[in-house]
């Protein structure tokens, strides 16, 4: 089995791709290229199209239109095997490892061994040592995958790829989940890699990274490359301007309103995530009466975790969340719900709904077991049937009828189900996370409208989306969050999408 | 409630699809049957007639369905609030055992305050047994795949050492013959013969009240609800409110009790005192029986009825034909393997439709 091979790849180019998904064309017509011994950045907002750009380059999509040309010479990647015959490894954001196995137990996973049916782990551990000098990456091939820390992870996905021959190496989001003394050691490796001739492409959406490590940049906006600069020629305020750049502003109809009482607050507020890193970092804001607050921000930056924390679905490790005056930190969901708070989550299908449920199970499912609807310990039927009546008419939510299983309805419909449900609560506080993520332009629309109609009755909105044309044209005040912290509140009309670019970036004004 | 085009469609498919599938097992269990050198047509008559083709067949079936029935009952509950409870046999020792103690002791109450007191303990019994890995899974997040057959094991020993030693019939010292059975129970704790002449008795009839009870609460009560909502998404349920450990473990309570419930009535309509193999493989048929019936009563009752027939009719082809018992398992095992994969082909066949398009656009 092959080690490394620099220089087998010296341009890499991909021309014209179109990769087009069900009611979405995820790349319109893009370009790239990479050489030999350079780091490509390519940067972009969620859903800009840079995942499914690489995920076409290492075979896992087959491009719609386009080609690719390695070395000058059109080829058709297949799929990811062939990808790495040719010499082009993929560094997933989610790493591919088996915690219970070895360093070296997963670095030969798959591939045919030197002594037929038998591993040939030492062999392996040699080689992989070999590689971890000539690149310096420390890894010790006898350690078991689960008790590596992430940075070291990271290292052994990036020898894995070595090992099995690659030269183009395709990094997607790689510091998302590193200290920042890990994202130092990984640079030091990427240099090192891009001297011994390798080349590299960097999949990221932080600007200071871009201009710490790549030598080009490519920046990609809702499926188009918008720019393509030499990171020396660039700095972060243009970066940011084309990632976020926008033409047009829809705006709403906003009825000037008076912002009331402070009905949310959140207080030095401090939550890790599922992998045990801290992912809020001291938030601290307040909704008021009357005024949606929109938290923007590229996914992952702590907002699911957020949402959770005040929800009473994340356990609070420091600071406080008070629903009008009431502490309800670290309270059970169903305490939080008591308050007065109404949730519209961003798993829909895992936490908005019972898939399996039918309408009307899923429109009682916080309010099943109060009169009127349940009498006793007994469901109220006809209750429950004008009740859903009532909630599907007034939200226009289109299913065959109240029986049918949610999970048959559109995406649309579930979440317009699921708004019914939560503003027929009557909430003082209502927390929608990514409330129109996938879902058809009607019922966006319809959203957005209720939405604005519960600000006009005093409801006091918490925002949270990817989508900063939803933030922008729904928030009376906007604060970015980046890597845990918020890195500043706008007032709505005032924020300009390059100001909000540079601060979803990890730039501080 | 009206049930709507679609599920009226599944409902009919769900039904067919089944019986096509247990004439696909027959089927197959010709080739068993031509290899073990029998005459399959000498041995599918009695199996497949002898359960149906007189009063008496018919009520030996309705016999062995009672406690499969019960056991069923509690596989749907169980099942449907998301616990895999495979502890049925265990469940009704337990509950057996738990209605023989307390029947030895209350000797003297009449029939009408002692028959619903033991059948109530029986359930009790169960219901503790049950409740013993539901915990472990609330608390400890242990498997109770594992705990439950674990708790199988430990009331099977356990009641076989009691048999023979403090529960054992004294008449059995006395006689020395040392057969491991208890006293009988007296007969203020018989259940009545329901048909006469036949050994069907009251838990019958218990076993079909239960099955409306089951549904009613499943699907009428608030309680039955939130079993149903964590059974199928903990998550949702979490953020509803619902406290997930707690409907996890009631779960496996009800589904214990209702075994017991099945133990109790073995117990007091049949064998009058606590035997080794009182549970006689229904903690496990049962739970074919419950999937069988789609964890619905209305699917059980047919079902328990149908697995019933096949003991009595594998019974009556033994007779007949002098093949192993053995085989009687290998045709249920061929059954539950065809309804299992018909199952699966047909609710993967029903998501490649519904999925139709992209879940891909979610990411970048």
């Amino acid at each position: 089995m092959a080690t490394a091979r620099p220089g087998i790849i010296t341009s890499l180019e991909m021309c014209g791709i179109v990769k087009r998904f069900p009611g979405v064309l995820a790349n319109d017509g893009v370009d790239f290229d990479v050489r030999a011994g350079e780091v490509h950045a390519l940067l972009g907002e969620n859903g800009a199209g840079k995942s499914t750009l690489m995920k076409i380059l290492y075979g896992l999509y087959q491009p719609d239109a386009g080609e690719i040309l390695l070395n000058g010479r059109p080829l058709n990647i297949a799929s990811p095997a062939q990808a790495i015959r040719l010499g082009i490894g993929m560094i997933h954001q989610h790493f591919m490892l088996i915690p219970p196995l070895t360093v070296a137990e997963n670095v030969i996973i798959g591939l045919p061994s030197s002594r037929r049916i038998f591993v040939d782990t030492d062999r392996a551990a040699r080689r992989i040592s070999e590689l971890a000098d000539a690149y310096g990456l420390q890894v010790d091939p006898r350690a078991f995958v689960w008790q590596l820390a992430v940075g070291e992870q990271q290292r052994v996905e990036i020898i894995k790829a070595l090992y099995r021959g690659a030269d183009l190496l395709i990094l997607d989001e790689p510091t998302a989940v590193l200290t920042p003394q890990e994202v130092d050691e990984l640079f030091a490796t990427l240099r090192q890699m891009k001297q011994n001739g390798h080349a590299l492409i960097f999949i990221t959406h932080k600007l200071h990274e871009v201009m710490a490590i790549s030598d080009r940049v490519t920046v990609l906006r809702d499926g188009r490359v918008v720019g393509r600069v030499a990171t020396q020629d660039t700095d972060e305020a243009a970066l940011a301007r084309m990632m976020v750049g926008r033409d047009v502003i829809r705006t709403w109809e906003k009825p000037a309103i008076t912002p009331g009482q402070v009905l949310l607050s959140v207080e030095d507020l401090e939550a890790q995530s599922d992998k045990g890193t801290p992912a809020l970092k001291r938030v601290s804001l307040e909704v008021r009466e009357g005024e949606i607050v929109g938290i923007a921000g590229v996914s992952g930056n702590g907002q699911r975790e957020l949402a959770e924390a005040i929800t009473g679905l994340r356990p609070v490790t420091g600071g406080r969340v008070i629903i009008a005056d009431r502490d309800v930190t670290n309270c059970s969901p169903a305490e939080v719900l008591a308050a007065g708070l109404s949730f519209i989550p961003e798993g829909r299908m895992t936490m908005g709904v019972i898939k399996e449920f039918s309408v009307w199970e899923n429109a009682i499912l916080e309010t099943h077991a109060q009169p009127p609807l349940a009498r006793g310990m007994f469901l109220d039927f006809k209750r429950i049937a004008d009740h859903t009546r009532r909630l599907i008419g007034d939200y226009e939510v289109k299913t065959p009828s109240q029986e049918t299983p949610v999970k048959n309805l559109s995406g649309g419909n579930i979440q317009k189900l699921i708004l019914a449900r939560e503003l027929s609560r009557a909430p003082k506080v209502l927390v929608a996370a990514q409330p129109t993520r996938g879902v058809d332009v009607g019922a966006t629309e319809y959203i957005h409208r209720r939405l604005i109609e519960q600000r006009s009755q005093g409801t006091a909105t918490l925002l949270i989306s990817e989508d900063l044309d939803e933030i922008m044209a729904l928030s009376d005040r906007i604060a970015v969050m980046y890597e845990g912290q918020i890195m500043g509140v706008v007032r709505g009309d005032e924020a300009s999408p390059e100001q909000l670019g540079l601060l979803m970036a990890g730039v501080r004004s | 409630m009206k049930l709507s085009p679609s599920r009226w469609r599944d409902t009919v498919v769900g039904i067919l699809i089944p019986i096509g599938a247990v004439a696909g097992a027959l089927l197959a269990g010709v080739l068993i049957l031509v290899l073990a050198g029998v005459n399959p047509v000498k041995a599918y008559g009695p199996l497949l007639i002898g359960p149906f083709a007189n009063l008496y067949g018919i009520a030996q079936t309705i016999t062995k369905a009672t406690p499969l029935l019960l056991v069923g009952l509690g596989i749907c509950i169980g099942f449907r609030g998301g616990v895999i409870n495979i502890g049925g046999e265990g469940q009704i020792v337990a509950g057996a055992l738990f209605t023989t103690w307390v029947g030895l002791q209350l000797r003297s109450l009449p029939g009408i305050v002692l028959i619903p007191l033991l059948l109530l303990t029986g359930f009790i019994g169960g219901a503790l047994w049950g409740a013993v890995p539901g915990i472990l899974k609330a608390r400890l997040n242990a498997s109770e795949i594992l705990s439950t057959i674990m708790m199988n094991l430990i009331a099977a020993q356990g009641v076989s050492f009691l048999l023979r030693g403090p529960m054992i019939d004294p008449a059995e010292i006395a006689y020395g013959t040392g057969f491991p059975q208890s006293e009988a129970l007296t007969e203020w704790a018989w259940l009545p013969r329901v048909i006469p002449r036949t050994t069907v008795h009251l838990g019958a009839i218990i076993a079909l009240v239960m099955a409306v009870l089951v549904y009613v609460f499943l699907w009428r009560t608030t309680i039955g609800y939130r079993v149903r909502a964590v059974g199928y998404s903990k998550d949702a349920s979490r953020y509803a409110g619902i406290n997930v450990a707690r409907y996890a473990v009631l779960a496996m309570l009800l589904s214990g009790g209702l075994a017991g419930l099945a133990g109790a009535v073995e117990v007091m309509g049949i064998h009058h005192r606590l035997l080794d193999g009182v549970s006689a493989g229904y903690g496990f048929t049962g739970i074919v029986a419950g999937l069988f019936g789609k964890l619905h009563p209305i699917g059980v009752i047919p079902a328990s009825f149908l697995f019933g027939a096949l003991l009595v009719g594998a019974d009556k082809m033994q007779r007949a034909v002098g093949v192993s018992p053995g085989i009687v398992y290998a045709l249920q095992g061929l059954v539950v393997l065809f309804v299992v994969s018909s199952d699966l082909w047909v609710r993967r066949r029903s998501a490649r439709r519904v999925e139709g398009g992209g879940e891909e656009l979610v990411n970048d």
